[in-house]
């Protein structure tokens, strides 16, 4: 049954690339799975310095589940020995390809552009595979924010949190005056968020980095975890009751027209935020998640270079040259609400929480504090994260103990791993 | 001499020619993936095909995921009540509807329309017409019974009620469709029979006509059982599974396994658990209804 779904899909994928034949000498086909309008805009910056350069652009976009959907399509591509030029992935995604052998090499353009002095560490952790830049990296998104209704906490003479007690107290406060404390949207990738926030602001960095990006099992059955489990459950009291299934863009409508007073989010939500007319950073206040100051968590589009014919090379350098270029990041980033994935882009066109992002990763990559977001495809393998999507889900949803929690969570990462 | 045999070789080759591509791509599509994704589920596939024997290791693996667990409790939950409120609806409707009524024909097609909407629609028709802050609850509360609840959709314990209440909505007019087709072929002398013995309806139905309808139930029983193994678009676009894991069942977990989780050998293992359960109910009855033929 898997398979017919497979085979149909190369089906659709090789009459989409029979027409859309080629005029140019050159050409890259990519995957991506920005359709929305800002981003597709923004994609075109990177078309059009392609089309200067002479290769063609070959639009291969696949819409739908924050890359899902893509990764299907890639993989049904991939198997059949047809793949694109190059495909988004996140950083996770881009090491499971590395291993396969399916990627190629971009150390030349990458030596020649210095991408190595430019790139923070931990994105390069990603990007560099066994010695080789493997993907050209596109932005750095910080999901560990935390949006305020600045006009709902003057009224209620409220300050921004910056410990998960203190949220808690700003959050009873909103509850006793009828608004919903947090705006969410109950599906895994959003509990997840949420996760992550608390396990680093409770743990810090190094419990953090031992729980989620190791899954070191006695930091996954430590009190530490039966506290951000606690803190998990106190969560599932501050949302509204039909927050289950909302989609993220729906759960920041409700803090931007005054419903909610917080959103754990990424920096995505401020898209919504300028698409209503509002200034992030005035009207929208961000502020680290509480506890997490000082760390930043990330995940990062990269397109990752599959390992094509050698008449297709040259193409591909200049599309991983074009991704990296100065102009790019800014244009795309300023749109995509992201920060650029090169340190040395001037922040003066960036928003004040642009700005904030730009900041704090300098002081936490020099802490060793900047970590892979394991709801976003930088702290686990595909499996091992589901898995422990599994059992957040599951204890947000239900009256599940923090207790029975931890020794879920291990016995499901455990049975990940095998 | 020579025109009539080409005739005939035409004739005989003809069908035979324009079935194989058909025969050639279900050969290949259908069967030829069935054996690969055997295969798969003995192998430690994860992202990609691999083609390293693992024996039941996948399966193994699979029967202690508590996720597997909620799919097939769902399964039976839903399979039994799908399968039971349909069939006794589509009875009733059937009945009914078989009393020589004014409008038959208008009545009976506004009972099959929903037949017509993929499952899709009608997750997503259900997903807003059951939400409780812009459907039926919020309506009715906004009528003024500011009491009323239905928020099964988003209680675990309830909403794999709701996609039983979707399902049953979109199937169960074709399911009145097939008894009525079966109750138009009872021979109606028999019923004038009964009733100059002095049968009463009740016993009408009950002693004749129910149990003629034996071949319709049957049919009725095998559609809705696969239809109800297979059940994926439904789920996906009503409740997307949640919430939490509370309407995970064996097809999106074969989805979610094979396609985002990278463990292919495990979802290949569940895809085959649903073909086996699929035969068990399709092969007795081809079975018995290809004897019967001869």
């Amino acid at each position: 049954m898997a398979f017919t779904k497979t085979s149909k899909l190369l089906a659709t994928v090789a009459f989409t690339s029979a027409i859309g034949s080629a005029a140019m000498a050159q050409e890259v086909e990519v995957l991506h799975w920005w359709t929305a309008g800002g981003e597709a805009a923004a994609l075109n910056v990177l078309k059009e310095d392609l089309a200067s350069k002479n290769v063609g652009w070959q639009d291969m976009p696949v819409a739908g589940g924050g890359g899902e959907a893509a990764s299907t399509t890639l993989k049904a591509r991939v198997a059949a020995g047809n793949p694109p030029t190059a495909a988004q992935m996140l950083g996770m995604q881009l090491r499971e390809w590395a291993n396969e052998g399916a990627l190629g090499d971009l150390s030349s353009v990458a030596e020649e552009n210095n991408w190595a002095e430019v790139v923070p560490a931990a994105v390069q952790e990603f990007a560099v595979n066994d010695g080789k830049w493997v993907g050209a990296p596109v932005n750095i998104h910080r999901p560990n924010w935390l949006w305020i209704n600045a006009e709902i906490f003057d009224a209620q003479g409220l300050t921004p949190p910056t410990t998960w007690e203190e949220f808690n107290a700003a959050a009873d406060k909103l509850q006793e005056a009828g608004i919903t404390p947090l705006a969410h949207g109950g599906q895994p990738w959003q509990d997840a968020t949420v996760f992550d926030d608390v396990v680093l602001g409770i743990g810090g960095p190094d419990f953090y980095r031992k729980a989620i990006i190791e899954a070191d099992m006695d930091a996954l059955g430590s009190d530490t975890m039966v506290q951000v489990f606690d803190q998990m459950r106190k969560l599932s009291g501050y949302v509204d009751e039909n927050f289950s299934g909302r989609d993220w863009n729906l759960a920041t409508a409700m803090l931007l027209n005054g419903e909610a007073g917080m959103q754990l989010m990424g920096d995505w939500a401020k898209g919504e935020i300028i698409r209503a007319d509002m200034v992030p950073g005035e009207d929208i206040l961000c502020v680290a998640a509480p506890g997490t100051e000082g760390s930043y968590l990330f995940n990062t589009d990269f397109f990752g270079a599959f390992d094509v014919s050698e008449e297709s090379k040259p193409a591909q350098m200049e599309l991983a040259a074009s991704i990296m270029s100065k102009e790019f990041q800014e244009a795309f980033n300023l749109v995509k609400g992201s920060i650029p994935a090169r340190t040395d882009v001037a922040p003066d066109n960036f928003d004040a929480c642009g700005q904030k992002a730009m900041e704090d990763i300098v002081e936490a990559a020099d802490n060793n504090a900047l970590l892979g977001s394991m709801a976003h495809g930088h702290g686990q393998t595909s499996s091992v994260q589901r898995a422990m999507f599994d059992v957040v889900t599951e204890h947000f949803n239900s009256d599940m103990s923090s207790q029975d929690a931890v020794e879920e969570l291990q016995i499901a990462v455990e049975s990940a791993m095998l | 001499m020579a025109q009539p045999m080409t005739g005939r070789s035409l004739r005989d080759w003809l069908p035979k020619l324009v079935l194989s591509p058909t025969v050639a791509m279900m050969a290949i599509f259908v069967y030829g993936f069935i054996f690969f994704t055997t295969y798969l589920s003995f192998t430690d596939s994860r992202m990609l095909p691999s083609y390293e024997w693992v024996g039941f290791d996948n399966y193994a693996t699979l029967f202690k995921l508590r996720t597997w667990d909620i799919a097939v409790n769902n399964l039976l939950i839903f399979g039994g009540l799908y399968i039971g409120i349909c069939c006794l609806l589509g009875l009733t409707l059937a009945i009914l509807l078989d009393q020589k009524i004014r409008a038959e024909g208008f009545i009976r097609t506004i009972y099959l329309y929903p037949m017509a909407l993929s499952f899709i629609v009608t997750g997503v028709a259900w997903k807003w017409f059951l939400d409780p802050g812009i459907g039926l609850e919020a309506v009715v509360q906004g009528w003024g019974w500011e009491s009323f609840e239905f928020d099964w959709i988003k209680d675990r314990d309830m909403a794999i009620y709701t996609v039983v209440i979707a399902a049953v909505w979109q199937t169960s007019g074709f399911v009145m469709a097939t008894f009525l087709a079966g109750l138009r072929g009872i021979d109606g002398e028999m019923l004038k029979a009964a009733e100059v013995d002095g049968a009463s309806t009740f016993a009408l139905y009950r002693r004749i006509v129910i149990p003629q309808l034996r071949p319709a139930f049957l049919s009725a029983f095998v559609v809705l059982a696969h239809m109800a193994i297979k059940s994926y678009d439904l789920v996906v676009a009503l409740t997307n599974g949640g919430p939490g894991t509370a309407t995970e069942v064996p097809a999106t977990f074969m989805y979610s396994y094979t396609f985002t989780r990278n463990q292919m050998g495990v979802g290949a293992a569940s895809a085959e658990i649903m073909l086996l359960t699929i035969a068990a109910v399709i092969i007795p009855y081809l079975w018995s209804e290809l004897r019967e033929k001869k």
